[in-house]
């Protein structure tokens, strides 16, 4: 039914824009989805953690831009012979890393004294630390949005009548390099230590592997990738205004892409964030106008999704089986 | 050298493993350590090599010393990094990584990379078996294989000491004799090793000295030599028929005799 209705309005004129449009939309934020699911996983995968302080610390991310990029000019202060593009790329590189610090502050604190303890407790402890890192960084920064200050604006590429944001073709760049980057990361000697403590951690202990250390890097990596899950979602045309503390509520939209490509699948991540994105955009472009499925429907559009794929394959796409149910 | 003395392990704060275990590894020897299911053999490596706290266990007395110092409240990387390696029970390879992987990780406390690459180019001429294997998932190695691959990684770190838990444990006799070879071998380029094991003719016949344990102790040790001529061990762990060559039926066995304990 659902299918009819997209394909009567697909005859309508205009309608190669319109989809090219969803399309485009669509996968630019199937590839935020996409990064924030694949900083859930690797949390996930390495240390069983259930980690829902994910949207708190991307938002903090972008909080942390806005500081870097608006507020102190660091590090463009000093830099201000480069270009105006460079030195908000600084700032912002510079936001991800501060973020990374916080993730291995909160795996060194709160998460390592859990070690062993029941899977459920720490879940609801990263809940905790999601409203303690949202209350502070509210607390600091207001609770009016903040723009961040990016060099793109609201600067849009015009094929015909077909307009894809500078932000978007960034978003998919840096989402591209991103798991470039990771699967570089997963061939190097850490990253190998990383894949053996996710398979059988006692195992990985008796080779010397130090598995605190594989932890906090597992934290830093997932904080770092939610970081820039957080940026690109307060960017136009996603935020136009910028971050608000409304923002964190991002992880939440990335959840359903998490269990729909299975929990602990690097790869599940990346089709299930881009199944999502696709799917919100489509939905939002394509079933707007139905009068009785009342507004914003597209915000429950992923969550169906998951249903679905779960009740056909109850571990996600790409999941393990086996794999601890929290 | 490997001194374990009067260890005491309990699990849980309430389940008591070892009760004094006291055991040697001489620099260069090839020593047994012999019993039957839940003896505490596998308890015994877990408190050498730091792996107690993954399984609640606790070390509440005696001490291991490793070379003179004290190693027993030290975590598993740091024991590893000391020189002292191990292939566990069930070979526990990383079954969804290639054969280069699982020893990439072997090597992962090998600090220079020349010595990564000379403790490589060992295991691959003590493996041929390897070497058309690399680029292949653990998982899809036969038993025997996986077996070596496990010897292997722990190799990689280039161990004084090597601690292996089950080697024969589910192998082929034609394997366990082959394995056998290769402890021997790695024994004779300068590897200590700390044989645990059930099968106790193959463990015997090619260690230098023999510990055997019941229920968290030690009750019997000497030399192999010594081990395999006694007569309890013959009829206990070795099977081999007692009483003057006569065969004797299983009707005639005395299920109680079959309990018997050195101590208690």
């Amino acid at each position: 039914m659902i299918a009819a209705l997209v394909i009567a309005q697909a005859v309508t004129p205009n309608a190669i824009d319109k989809f090219g449009n969803a399309l485009a939309s669509g996968i630019a934020l199937g590839a935020i989805y996409a990064i924030l699911a694949l900083g859930f996983v690797i949390i996930f995968k390495a240390t069983q953690v259930v980690n829902f302080a994910h949207g708190g610390i991307a938002a903090f991310g972008a909080y942390m831009v806005v500081y870097f990029a608006t507020v102190l000019n660091v590090p463009g202060r000093w830099l201000s012979f480069l270009p105006f593009g460079v030195q908000w790329t600084l700032s912002a590189i510079l936001a991800i890393l501060v973020t990374a610090l916080l993730g291995v502050i909160i795996e060194r604190i709160v998460i390592r004294p859990m070690i062993g303890k029941a899977l459920f407790a720490v879940a609801m402890i990263t809940l905790g630390v999601d409203l303690i890192i949202r209350t502070i960084t509210v607390d600091y920064m207001g609770n009016q949005s903040r723009g961040l200050g990016d060099p793109w604006g609201a600067g849009v590429f015009v094929f015909g009548g077909i307009r894809i944001a500078h932000t978007q073709v960034v978003t998919v760049l840096v989402a591209m390099i991103a798991v470039g980057l990771l699967a570089w990361f997963f061939r190097t000697r850490t990253g190998t230590a990383m894949r053996a403590t996710a398979f059988d951690q006692e195992a990985a202990m008796a080779q010397g592997i130090s598995v605190g250390k594989v932890f906090a890097i597992a934290w830093g990596i997932g904080a770092a990738l939610a970081a820039i899950g957080g940026i690109f979602s307060s960017v136009f045309p996603r935020g136009a205004a910028g971050v608000t503390p409304f923002t964190a509520l991002i992880a939440f939209r990335a959840f359903p892409a998490v269990i729909i490509g299975g929990l602990d699948s690097i790869s599940g991540a990346i089709v299930g964030g881009m199944l999502v994105g696709l799917a919100e955009v489509f939905a939002a472009s394509y079933l707007g106008s139905v009068s009785w499925l009342g507004t914003g429907f597209a915000g429950i559009v992923a969550w169906l999704l998951m249903m679905a794929v779960l009740l056909i394959k109850p571990y996600g796409i790409f999941g393990t089986e086996e794999v601890r149910r929290v | 050298m490997l001194e374990v003395a009067n260890l005491e392990v309990v699990y849980n704060d309430v389940v008591l493993v070892l009760r004094g275990l006291s055991i040697e590894v001489r620099d260069g020897q090839i020593v047994a350590l012999l019993g039957a299911n839940g003896a505490g053999k596998t308890t015994s490596l877990r408190a050498i090599t730091g792996l107690l706290d993954v399984h609640e266990g606790d070390v509440t007395k005696g001490h291991v010393n490793w070379n003179g110092s004290r190693i027993d409240d030290k975590d598993a990387s740091h024991i590893v990094r000391a020189g002292i390696s191990q292939v566990m029970e069930g070979r526990r390879v990383f079954a969804e990584m290639s054969v280069d992987d699982n020893l990439k990780t072997g090597a992962i406390t090998n600090k220079s990379s020349s010595s990564e690459k000379s403790a490589y180019q060992r295991v691959m001429e003590m493996f041929p078996a390897l070497q058309s294997r690399r680029k292949d998932s653990a998982g899809y190695l036969s038993g025997g294989e996986q077996q070596m691959l496990a010897i292997g990684r722990a190799l990689m770190s280039n161990p004084k000491l090597l601690i292996l838990d089950e080697p024969s444990l589910g192998l082929a006799p034609m394997l366990v004799q082959q394995i056998r070879d290769i402890i021997v071998d790695i024994n004779k380029q300068g590897t200590s090793v700390l044989l645990i094991e059930q099968n106790a003719s193959m463990a015997l016949s090619i260690a230098d000295y023999g510990y055997i344990m019941e229920t968290g102790k030690v009750v019997m040790n000497g030399e192999s030599s010594k081990l395999l001529g006694d007569e309890d061990v013959q009829e206990f762990y070795l099977g081999l028929r007692t009483e003057g060559g006569e065969r004797k039926s299983f009707k005639d066995v005395k299920h109680y005799k079959r309990r018997k304990r050195w101590l208690s």
